[in-house]
């Protein structure tokens, strides 16, 4: 109705530099959850898939305890609970000594829950692959772990590349949820701006449009890596 | 030629007897609420005793009944006795936008007035003097600002409190380990699990929440002069000053009868808090003669 647009409040000091510390918290954030996630996430694939009944249900339990709870709810519960169930004076240097607690606890709680969303991924590739190859290998002579290192990882892993590129956007977005537990990432610095200097429209766009291209960046670094990996004779999108 | 004579005499005629002060030179809010047939209150969830949602699942509290006092006005004002008034629940992200798409007409809450924000609404007369405090454990030991010298203390994203918090900290150089939470439920977490020595608020939020709290003589106010001024008052839309004159008239019948003493102490002793001498004159000042 009568919205006085004030794009200029982006730009202008601190709010600018508030933007930009957001958004290096917010790429940090992501990444180094990102790379926890990924080889977390790998190991609990790959245990999935494990002759071993007690190793698969663990790794079952996991991805379900993970999967399973609002991400929302994983902060809370790293941030508010974990330290309480530790002992007392672990809890206390966890809520106190800690250095930076909000980031660290942040790529806790992305990196736990990004890791069962990577080994379902994972495990998805494993199981894509026919029996018979891995059958075969083992009745070629090869041990269990020769089996996983030179036949169902090399192809699996490459089956799970456009799945786990999903999963790489979708960190960044879901980094925004750290703001719950007050780490001033790139969304709660444009609401804290927008309380300010009450132009909460002008900062949601800026948000969103930042997001958006961190999305895209990522999408298109995805799209390289697919290309890469791609795997002769499977289905997929055709090279141009 | 007489036909349309006759006809604009008809229409003259129609202006003349259309009751309400001429529907045709209402305009904003005024207008909108005679052609809707409703008037919009928005209000906070959870900010007792300002604006929170009570036990029979309304909107109630100080701001509230001060916010249903301008609608009665309104009502009076346009002579539509049968105007309803709705509810919408606000956050303090969606609040400028609605208030200014005109989803909401009002926000009673328990909002600062200040210039910044003055670039983008408008405010009704201050209703209440508030300022940070700080809320702290009893075994802390902290009785001053300069106590918080090196704590992990919390205060709310985009919060006024934020803002004054981080300016005195810088000046005084204090050295302060800020935990930015995202609403006083969290704080109140990370002060309970001494995951923080103190939390700053406005002073009613302070009190109410020791108050509340599970177990009140283990947590203190820290008394003393507040950190900030913070008056708070009644979000309207920008240049709508027919609306925001009703509004005024409104608040300044309640302050200059004296209901006002009685609203105030209904809902603020709910905290312990009475009226002092400063919002006595605070309410003098603004009863504007008739």
């Amino acid at each position: 109705m009568r919205y006085s647009w004030k794009w200029s409040a982006v730009l202008t000091d601190p709010y600018f530099d508030w933007i930009i510390s957001g958004l290096e918290l917010t790429l940090l954030l992501s990444l180094i959850s990102w790379a926890i996630a990924l080889v977390l996430g790998c190991l609990i694939g790959i245990a999935r898939t494990a002759e071993t009944k007690w190793i698969r249900s663990l790794a079952a339990a996991y991805v379900e305890c993970f999967r399973n709870v609002p991400l929302l709810v994983i902060f809370f519960l790293w941030y508010f609970v974990a330290p309480e169930i530790l002992p007392r004076n672990a809890g206390l240097w966890v809520k106190r000594d800690l250095p930076f607690p909000e980031f660290w606890t942040s790529v806790v709680a992305l990196s736990t829950y990004t890791a069962a969303m990577v080994a379902e991924q994972v495990r998805a590739g494993i199981e894509a692959i026919p029996r018979g190859q891995a059958n075969a290998a083992l009745a070629s002579g090869l041990t269990r772990w020769q089996v996983y290192r030179y036949i169902l990882l090399p192809v699996g892993l490459r089956i799970a590349v456009p799945a786990l590129g999903n999963e790489f956007i979708n960190i960044f977005k879901n980094s925004s949820l750290a703001l719950s537990i007050g780490l001033l990432e790139l969304t709660s610095r444009t609401r804290q701006i927008s309380e300010y200097t009450y132009q909460p429209l002008e900062m949601f766009i800026t948000a969103s449009a930042v997001y958006f291209v961190i999305a895209m960046l990522t999408t298109a670094i995805m799209m390289a890596i697919e290309r890469r990996s791609r795997l002769p004779g499977m289905i997929t999108r055709a090279t141009r | 030629m007489v036909w349309r004579l006759a006809l604009s005499a008809a229409f003259l005629a129609t202006l003349a007897f259309a009751g309400p002060a001429s529907a045709d030179d209402l305009y904003g809010t005024l207008k909108k609420v005679n052609d809707s047939g409703k008037i919009v209150i928005g209000h906070n969830a959870d900010s007792p005793p300002f604006s929170y949602i009570g036990a029979n699942g309304k909107p109630e509290g100080y701001t509230i009944d001060l916010c249903h006092r301008v609608a009665e006005d309104v009502k009076k004002e346009l002579k539509r006795p049968d105007l309803k008034i709705e509810y919408v629940s606000l956050t303090p992200v969606n609040r400028i936008p609605l208030l200014v798409n005109g989803t909401v007409d009002m926000v009673c809450a328990t909002t600062t007035n200040n210039f910044t924000r003055q670039r983008q609404v408008d405010y009704l007369s201050t209703m209440y003097i508030s300022g940070a405090r700080i809320i702290t454990r009893a075994d802390t030991g902290i009785k001053s600002l300069a106590d918080l010298k090196g704590r992990p203390v919390t205060v709310n994203q985009g919060s006024s409190n934020e803002q004054i918090m981080k300016a005195l900290d810088e000046q005084q150089k204090l050295g302060i380990r800020f935990i930015n939470t995202k609403d006083n439920p969290q704080a109140w977490a990370s002060l309970e699990s001494s995951r923080s020595d103190a939390h700053v608020t406005d002073e009613p939020t302070a009190y109410g929440l020791v108050v509340a709290s599970k177990q009140p003589d283990k947590y203190l106010v820290v008394p003393g002069p507040r950190l900030s001024f913070d008056p708070f008052a009644i979000v309207v839309r920008r240049d709508d000053s027919a609306f925001r004159l009703v509004g005024n008239k409104a608040l300044a019948d309640l302050y200059r009868s004296g209901e006002i003493d009685k609203i105030y102490e209904k809902w603020l002793s709910t905290i312990g808090m009475s009226m002092d001498p400063e919002t006595k004159t605070l309410f003098k000042v603004q009863a504007l003669p008739e």
